[in-house]
């Protein structure tokens, strides 16, 4: 059996981890493994497994030959950097990077600071969010005329929403 | 500011003081930062890595923070003055590898610095001595939002700021305390700590960071994720854990001094010997010597006086410090070893022999609650 990394020596070391309730496996040989640090108790973490191979693998699930339109960077640079090309990178491997950080991550959204022009945005958002939820309420509860009232309010909110 | 001036004095971290300082000796908040659109230093060719120095560089040498700053591309410093600057936490071993369309730029008190296209486009920190997060996290809070006006970061509204690595997005955060914890070492309970500590997902490392080795009883603590918490949930858990490693630091010491007083005595003893009396001297030798007289300091064996040079030699004693003050070619081990020993004996000429008779127990205030 090959190693998963290389590519090319006879895998020593084969891996089974369980990640969210799936099973994965990883072969690796001797050279990766140690570059890895699996031989090395104290410097294996699963962040490391995740972030390193296992990122690669949930890479490869995504359609083939992704590139980046911005900055040219392709699935095989990730594979092989561990690191992303630039910021338009986040959207366009957007499907291998989600359960990457769901993984490495407490939450998979990001609640802390915001530039100026952000926070305007978030706080809109919410606005309009905490309407909608309003308006489901009222819906449910026959109230029509205060959820006609609240999806006028919501028209006019989402008006106001910064550029 | 030239690399000769800023070098002569140490940083304000060292030098200062604060809350919990015996324990504490730094923190330190780094925020990761990119310019969006442009790609990452480690992908960008070296003519849009330098347009992205000369672009960052400017708006950071602008800051009022950096009124009186020492800058500086890095290919125009020699790989010892790098790695000065690494020893004193002012820039990473990373960093210090790069050349050619990288810079750094830093303050005079050494309390902030901006590291330009290291693994992303900025890697901003403040460092403070003794616990105060909260202090250097508003700092380059601050830097960070001036920043901002002028340069257009890489956002994005459901993952935050975007990074080179997917470990930092979000925050783009690592918030960091070194700790001195001798008395955890001397009674085996470190590794304990380090597994409880890694379990609720904060990081220990060694004195320099990722991968490094533990040595002067020296442990950095750091959160491990960026993502799914703000900044202020993060410095608080950070807090929290902090003051509790304190606690157990402290009355680890409290029972070493009830329980084993002649181990203790034995302890500072011989690392006072050693140091005042040897000729070559490791570098990590030393460390975890003068760790013990650190000890000593804090338990009243040795004048309080004696603290700030004592923590002089922690840096003064690493290896491209000595090697700087030298003047001479590059040493070999051996000549910087004699050299090590030769700075530690006179600074030790200094301090007094230990006096065991003024071993004064850690106030146990704080261990009431057990």
């Amino acid at each position: 059996m090959q190693c998963d990394v290389c590519q090319s020596k006879e895998a020593t070391v084969f891996l089974t981890q369980i990640v969210d309730g799936k099973m994965q496996k990883v072969n690796l040989c001797e050279a990766c493994s140690k570059e890895k640090g699996v031989n090395d108790p104290t410097g294996f973490a699963l962040a490391d497994l995740l972030l390193g191979i296992g990122a690669s693998q949930e890479i490869e699930k995504s359609p083939a030959a992704l590139k980046c339109g911005v900055c040219g960077f392709t699935q095989a640079d990730f594979k092989k950097t561990g690191r992303l090309g630039c910021s338009n990178c986040y959207v366009v491997f957007a499907e291998g990077i989600e359960p990457m950080l769901k993984n490495m991550h407490k939450g998979t959204t990001h609640t802390g600071k915001a530039p100026v022009a952000y926070r305007a945005a978030r706080v809109h958002g919410e606005k309009i969010k905490s309407l909608q939820a309003n308006l489901s309420k009222a819906i449910e509860s026959e109230e029509f005329e205060l959820a006609a009232n609240l999806r006028d309010q919501i028209k006019q909110v989402e008006a106001e929403l910064p550029k | 500011m030239k690399f000769s001036r800023i070098i002569a004095n140490s940083g304000e971290w060292l030098s200062g003081d604060g809350p919990n300082r015996q324990i504490v000796v730094s923190s330190r908040v780094r925020l990761a930062r990119n310019l969006s659109k442009k790609p990452f230093p480690g992908w960008a060719k070296k003519a849009e890595r330098l347009e992205v120095v000369k672009l960052v560089k400017d708006a950071v040498e602008h800051l009022p923070e950096m009124a009186e700053s020492y800058s500086e591309n890095l290919e125009t410093l020699s790989s010892l003055e790098k790695q000065v600057l690494v020893e004193r936490h002012l820039i990473s071993r990373e960093h210090a590898a790069k050349g050619v369309g990288s810079a750094v730029v830093m303050n005079a008190p050494q309390s902030l610095s901006v590291m330009i296209n290291e693994e992303d486009h900025l890697r901003m920190q403040a460092i403070c001595c003794g616990l105060q997060l909260d202090k250097v996290y508003e700092m380059i809070n601050r830097v960070d939002s001036e920043l901002e006006e002028v340069l257009d970061f890489a956002f994005d509204s459901r993952l935050g700021y975007l990074t080179a690595c997917p470990s930092n997005v979000g925050t783009g955060m690592r918030a960091s305390a070194m700790l001195h914890l001798p008395g955890l070492v001397m009674s085996d309970q470190i590794n304990k700590i380090i597994n409880s500590v890694n379990k609720i997902g904060l990081a220990v490392r060694g004195l320099h960071g990722e991968g490094t080795e533990a040595m002067g009883n020296l442990f950095q603590v750091s959160n491990q994720t960026t993502l799914g918490e703000a900044e202020e949930e993060i410095i608080g858990r950070l807090n929290r854990v902090i003051e509790q490693i304190i606690e157990h630091e402290q009355n680890a010491r409290a029972l070493l001094a009830q329980r084993k007083p002649i181990t203790l005595h034995d302890q500072v003893g011989r690392a006072y010997g050693l140091l005042s009396q040897a000729y070559s001297m490791s570098s990590k030798e030393a460390l975890n010597l003068l760790s013990i007289i650190k000890l000593g300091i804090d338990l009243c064996v040795f004048p309080d006086a004696h603290r700030f040079p004592i923590d002089e030699l922690f840096i003064e004693t690493q290896p491209a410090h000595l090697q700087k003050g030298a003047q001479t070619q590059k040493m070999s081990s051996e000549e910087r070893d004699a050299l090590r020993a030769t700075i530690i004996r006179a600074k030790l000429l200094q301090v007094p022999q230990p006096d065991i008779d003024r071993l004064k127990i850690p106030n146990p205030a704080t261990n009431e609650k057990k």
